[in-house]
Protein backbone atom coordinates (compact mmCIF):
# COMPACT_ATOMS: atom_id res chain seq x y z
CA UNK A 1 0.00 0.00 0.00
CA UNK A 2 2.54 2.20 1.07
CA UNK A 3 4.26 1.17 -2.53
CA UNK A 4 1.20 2.38 -4.47
CA UNK A 5 1.68 5.90 -2.47
CA UNK A 6 4.95 5.85 -3.56
CA UNK A 7 4.50 5.57 -6.77
CA UNK A 8 1.34 7.99 -7.02
CA UNK A 9 3.42 10.80 -5.10
CA UNK A 10 6.41 10.50 -7.73
CA UNK A 11 3.38 10.62 -10.85
CA UNK A 12 2.48 14.05 -8.66
CA UNK A 13 6.32 14.92 -8.87
CA UNK A 14 6.38 14.16 -12.51
CA UNK A 15 3.42 16.63 -13.32
CA UNK A 16 5.54 19.51 -11.51
CA UNK A 17 8.53 19.06 -13.79
CA UNK A 18 6.35 19.09 -16.72
CA UNK A 19 6.46 15.01 -18.16
CA UNK A 20 2.70 14.57 -17.93
CA UNK A 21 3.35 11.82 -20.29
CA UNK A 22 5.43 10.35 -17.64
CA UNK A 23 3.38 11.02 -14.85
CA UNK A 24 -0.02 9.01 -16.76
CA UNK A 25 2.36 6.34 -17.36
CA UNK A 26 3.80 5.73 -13.38
CA UNK A 27 0.28 6.75 -12.36
CA UNK A 28 -1.22 3.54 -14.14
CA UNK A 29 1.76 1.27 -14.43
CA UNK A 30 3.54 1.69 -11.08
CA UNK A 31 0.79 2.64 -8.90
CA UNK A 32 -1.09 0.19 -10.63
CA UNK A 33 0.08 -3.18 -11.76
CA UNK A 34 3.33 -3.08 -9.79
CA UNK A 35 1.39 -3.00 -6.85
CA UNK A 36 -1.65 -5.25 -7.92
CA UNK A 37 1.85 -7.86 -8.84
CA UNK A 38 3.32 -7.13 -5.41
CA UNK A 39 0.52 -7.71 -3.37
CA UNK A 40 -0.38 -10.71 -5.21
CA UNK A 41 2.88 -12.66 -4.40
CA UNK A 42 2.79 -11.20 -0.91
CA UNK A 43 -0.66 -13.11 -1.04
CA UNK A 44 0.88 -16.62 -2.70
CA UNK A 45 3.98 -16.19 -0.36
CA UNK A 46 2.83 -15.12 2.67
CA UNK A 47 3.25 -11.67 4.53
CA UNK A 48 5.39 -13.32 8.03
CA UNK A 49 8.82 -12.38 8.21
CA UNK A 50 11.41 -14.17 9.72
CA UNK A 51 13.86 -11.53 12.08
CA UNK A 52 17.24 -11.18 11.18
CA UNK A 53 19.16 -8.51 12.64
CA UNK A 54 22.69 -8.77 11.59
CA UNK A 55 24.17 -7.28 8.03
CA UNK A 56 23.08 -4.16 8.78
CA UNK A 57 26.18 -1.87 9.52
CA UNK A 58 28.40 -2.69 6.22
CA UNK A 59 25.72 -2.26 3.92
CA UNK A 60 25.03 1.40 5.93
CA UNK A 61 28.59 2.23 5.73
CA UNK A 62 28.48 1.44 1.90
CA UNK A 63 25.20 3.36 1.25
CA UNK A 64 26.58 6.34 3.16
CA UNK A 65 29.78 6.43 1.39
CA UNK A 66 28.47 5.90 -2.18
CA UNK A 67 25.57 8.85 -1.10
CA UNK A 68 28.39 10.86 -0.20
CA UNK A 69 30.27 10.50 -3.40
CA UNK A 70 26.80 11.39 -5.49
CA UNK A 71 26.21 14.33 -3.58
CA UNK A 72 29.65 15.33 -4.28
CA UNK A 73 29.08 14.84 -8.09
CA UNK A 74 25.13 16.53 -8.09
CA UNK A 75 27.48 19.71 -7.34
CA UNK A 76 28.90 19.85 -10.76
CA UNK A 77 25.25 19.03 -12.23
CA UNK A 78 23.81 22.10 -14.15
CA UNK A 79 20.89 23.42 -11.68
CA UNK A 80 17.17 21.83 -12.32
CA UNK A 81 15.40 24.45 -14.68
CA UNK A 82 18.31 25.68 -16.52
CA UNK A 83 17.64 26.15 -19.68
CA UNK A 84 21.19 26.40 -21.23
CA UNK A 85 21.86 22.78 -19.85
CA UNK A 86 23.95 20.53 -22.20
CA UNK A 87 21.32 18.06 -22.36
CA UNK A 88 18.76 20.90 -24.04
CA UNK A 89 21.01 22.21 -26.48
CA UNK A 90 21.82 19.14 -28.76
CA UNK A 91 18.58 17.24 -30.26
CA UNK A 92 15.42 18.66 -28.24
CA UNK A 93 15.09 21.58 -29.73
CA UNK A 94 15.37 19.63 -33.39
CA UNK A 95 12.41 17.88 -31.84
CA UNK A 96 10.61 20.32 -30.74
CA UNK A 97 11.24 22.78 -33.89
CA UNK A 98 10.83 20.34 -36.51
CA UNK A 99 8.43 17.25 -35.31
CA UNK A 100 5.43 19.34 -36.11
CA UNK A 101 5.94 19.94 -39.58
CA UNK A 102 7.59 15.99 -39.74
CA UNK A 103 4.97 14.31 -38.07
CA UNK A 104 1.98 16.32 -37.24
CA UNK A 105 1.27 15.02 -33.54
CA UNK A 106 1.62 18.37 -31.36
CA UNK A 107 2.57 16.37 -28.53
CA UNK A 108 6.27 16.14 -28.90
CA UNK A 109 6.86 12.65 -26.49
CA UNK A 110 4.50 11.25 -28.68
CA UNK A 111 6.04 12.05 -31.90
CA UNK A 112 9.16 11.01 -30.64
CA UNK A 113 8.43 7.65 -29.26
CA UNK A 114 6.32 6.41 -32.01
CA UNK A 115 8.51 8.29 -34.88
CA UNK A 116 11.95 9.16 -34.25
CA UNK A 117 12.57 6.53 -31.84
CA UNK A 118 10.05 3.80 -33.04
CA UNK A 119 12.75 1.23 -32.47
CA UNK A 120 13.22 1.71 -28.88
CA UNK A 121 9.51 1.21 -28.98
CA UNK A 122 9.72 -1.96 -30.65
CA UNK A 123 12.50 -3.23 -28.41
CA UNK A 124 10.75 -2.05 -25.11
CA UNK A 125 7.46 -4.15 -26.70
CA UNK A 126 9.81 -7.31 -27.45
CA UNK A 127 10.89 -7.09 -23.48
CA UNK A 128 7.45 -6.80 -22.16
CA UNK A 129 6.63 -10.15 -24.64
CA UNK A 130 9.94 -12.08 -23.25
CA UNK A 131 8.85 -11.04 -19.78
CA UNK A 132 5.71 -12.54 -20.34
CA UNK A 133 6.65 -15.60 -21.77
CA UNK A 134 9.00 -16.10 -18.45
CA UNK A 135 6.48 -15.26 -15.98
CA UNK A 136 4.19 -18.13 -18.01
CA UNK A 137 7.19 -20.21 -17.97
CA UNK A 138 7.48 -20.00 -14.35
CA UNK A 139 4.45 -19.95 -12.94
CA UNK A 140 2.45 -21.93 -15.69
CA UNK A 141 4.76 -24.85 -14.47
CA UNK A 142 3.85 -24.24 -11.19
CA UNK A 143 0.00 -24.71 -11.78
CA UNK A 144 0.33 -28.18 -13.53
CA UNK A 145 2.69 -29.62 -10.19
CA UNK A 146 -0.62 -28.14 -8.40
CA UNK A 147 -2.67 -30.27 -10.28
CA UNK A 148 -0.22 -33.00 -10.75
CA UNK A 149 -0.52 -33.03 -7.32
CA UNK A 150 -3.86 -32.98 -6.71
CA UNK A 151 -4.73 -35.80 -9.42
CA UNK A 152 -2.20 -37.92 -7.33
CA UNK A 153 -3.76 -37.01 -3.93
CA UNK A 154 -7.18 -38.18 -5.37
CA UNK A 155 -5.42 -41.85 -6.91
CA UNK A 156 -4.41 -42.91 -3.57
CA UNK B 1 9.87 26.22 -9.46
CA UNK B 2 12.95 27.87 -11.00
CA UNK B 3 15.15 28.17 -7.78
CA UNK B 4 15.02 23.76 -7.29
CA UNK B 5 19.00 24.08 -7.85
CA UNK B 6 20.25 20.71 -6.79
CA UNK B 7 17.54 20.26 -4.36
CA UNK B 8 16.05 17.32 -6.72
CA UNK B 9 19.25 15.72 -6.93
CA UNK B 10 19.77 15.50 -2.98
CA UNK B 11 15.99 14.08 -2.85
CA UNK B 12 16.93 11.29 -5.89
CA UNK B 13 20.56 10.48 -4.12
CA UNK B 14 18.72 10.36 -0.74
CA UNK B 15 15.62 7.89 -2.29
CA UNK B 16 18.31 6.00 -4.17
CA UNK B 17 20.31 4.94 -1.31
CA UNK B 18 17.42 3.99 1.08
CA UNK B 19 16.52 1.73 -2.14
CA UNK B 20 20.12 0.26 -2.32
CA UNK B 21 20.34 -0.02 1.05
CA UNK B 22 16.77 -2.26 1.32
CA UNK B 23 18.30 -4.02 -2.07
CA UNK B 24 21.65 -5.43 0.23
CA UNK B 25 20.14 -4.95 3.90
CA UNK B 26 16.81 -6.64 3.31
CA UNK B 27 17.05 -10.85 3.39
CA UNK B 28 13.31 -11.07 2.46
CA UNK B 29 13.26 -11.21 -1.25
CA UNK B 30 9.86 -9.33 -2.16
CA UNK B 31 11.45 -6.38 0.16
CA UNK B 32 14.65 -6.76 -1.92
CA UNK B 33 12.19 -6.14 -5.12
CA UNK B 34 10.59 -3.30 -3.39
CA UNK B 35 13.92 -1.69 -2.99
CA UNK B 36 14.95 -2.34 -6.84
CA UNK B 37 11.77 -0.24 -7.76
CA UNK B 38 12.57 2.30 -5.26
CA UNK B 39 15.71 2.77 -6.91
CA UNK B 40 14.21 2.74 -10.31
CA UNK B 41 11.84 5.31 -9.65
CA UNK B 42 15.06 7.59 -8.03
CA UNK B 43 16.55 7.22 -11.74
CA UNK B 44 13.40 8.26 -13.58
CA UNK B 45 13.41 11.19 -11.11
CA UNK B 46 16.51 12.37 -12.01
CA UNK B 47 16.26 12.38 -15.70
CA UNK B 48 13.19 13.81 -15.92
CA UNK B 49 14.93 16.09 -13.43
CA UNK B 50 17.21 16.68 -16.78
CA UNK B 51 14.55 17.05 -18.96
CA UNK B 52 12.83 20.51 -16.84
CA UNK B 53 12.98 23.89 -17.82
CA UNK B 54 12.51 26.78 -15.76
CA UNK B 55 9.36 28.49 -16.88
CA UNK B 56 8.44 25.90 -19.26
CA UNK B 57 5.22 23.88 -19.96
CA UNK B 58 4.82 20.04 -20.90
CA UNK B 59 6.18 19.27 -24.40
CA UNK B 60 3.00 19.40 -25.92
CA UNK B 61 3.36 22.27 -28.92
CA UNK B 62 0.26 25.19 -28.92
CA UNK B 63 1.13 28.48 -30.04
CA UNK B 64 0.17 30.23 -26.43
CA UNK B 65 3.76 28.74 -25.24
CA UNK B 66 7.34 29.09 -26.87
CA UNK B 67 9.25 27.44 -23.91
CA UNK B 68 8.64 23.82 -23.41
CA UNK B 69 10.49 20.83 -21.00
CA UNK B 70 12.99 18.60 -22.71
CA UNK B 71 10.85 15.43 -23.92
CA UNK B 72 13.44 13.29 -24.86
CA UNK B 73 14.14 12.51 -21.07
CA UNK B 74 10.37 11.73 -21.02
CA UNK B 75 10.54 9.43 -23.63
CA UNK B 76 12.92 7.13 -22.33
CA UNK B 77 11.42 6.97 -19.05
CA UNK B 78 7.91 6.28 -20.33
CA UNK B 79 10.00 2.91 -22.09
CA UNK B 80 12.28 2.62 -18.94
CA UNK B 81 8.75 2.81 -16.56
CA UNK B 82 7.11 -0.27 -18.58
CA UNK B 83 10.31 -2.20 -19.00
CA UNK B 84 10.56 -1.70 -15.13
CA UNK B 85 7.58 -3.32 -14.75
CA UNK B 86 8.17 -6.61 -16.88
CA UNK B 87 11.48 -6.84 -14.75
CA UNK B 88 9.43 -6.68 -11.37
CA UNK B 89 7.04 -8.93 -12.86
CA UNK B 90 10.00 -11.23 -13.92
CA UNK B 91 11.39 -11.07 -10.22
CA UNK B 92 8.20 -12.22 -8.51
CA UNK B 93 7.54 -14.64 -10.23
CA UNK B 94 10.82 -15.84 -9.63
CA UNK B 95 10.07 -15.91 -5.73
CA UNK B 96 6.83 -17.45 -5.72
CA UNK B 97 8.35 -20.48 -8.14
CA UNK B 98 11.36 -19.97 -5.06
CA UNK B 99 8.48 -20.20 -2.50
CA UNK B 100 6.98 -23.21 -4.05
CA UNK B 101 10.74 -24.87 -4.27
CA UNK B 102 12.22 -24.36 -1.11
CA UNK B 103 9.02 -22.86 1.17
CA UNK B 104 10.48 -19.65 1.72
CA UNK B 105 11.14 -16.51 0.55
CA UNK B 106 14.07 -15.55 3.01
CA UNK B 107 17.77 -15.43 1.58
CA UNK B 108 18.94 -17.25 4.86
CA UNK B 109 16.30 -20.19 5.44
CA UNK B 110 17.19 -20.57 1.49
CA UNK B 111 20.59 -21.57 1.74
CA UNK B 112 20.01 -23.73 4.85
CA UNK B 113 17.73 -25.58 2.87
CA UNK B 114 19.90 -25.59 -0.40
CA UNK B 115 23.19 -27.15 2.46
CA UNK B 116 20.29 -29.79 3.66
CA UNK B 117 19.71 -31.19 0.11
CA UNK B 118 23.29 -31.36 -0.54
Amino acid sequence: MLFSAFSLLSAGLFVALDAVDVAFTEAAVGAGISTILALATLALTGARQEAGTHHKVAPLIVVIITGSVLIYASIDIPPVGDSQAPSHLHVAPRYLNQSMKEVGIPNVVTSVLASYRGYDTLGEVTVILTAGIGVLALLGGRRRKKERTKSGDKEE
Amino acid sequence: MSNLGLYNYWIVITLMMIGFYTVMASHNLVKTLIGLNIFQTSVFMLYISFGKIANGTAPILSESHTLYANPLPHVLILTAIVVGVATTALGLALVVRIKDAFGAVDEETITLEEEKEE
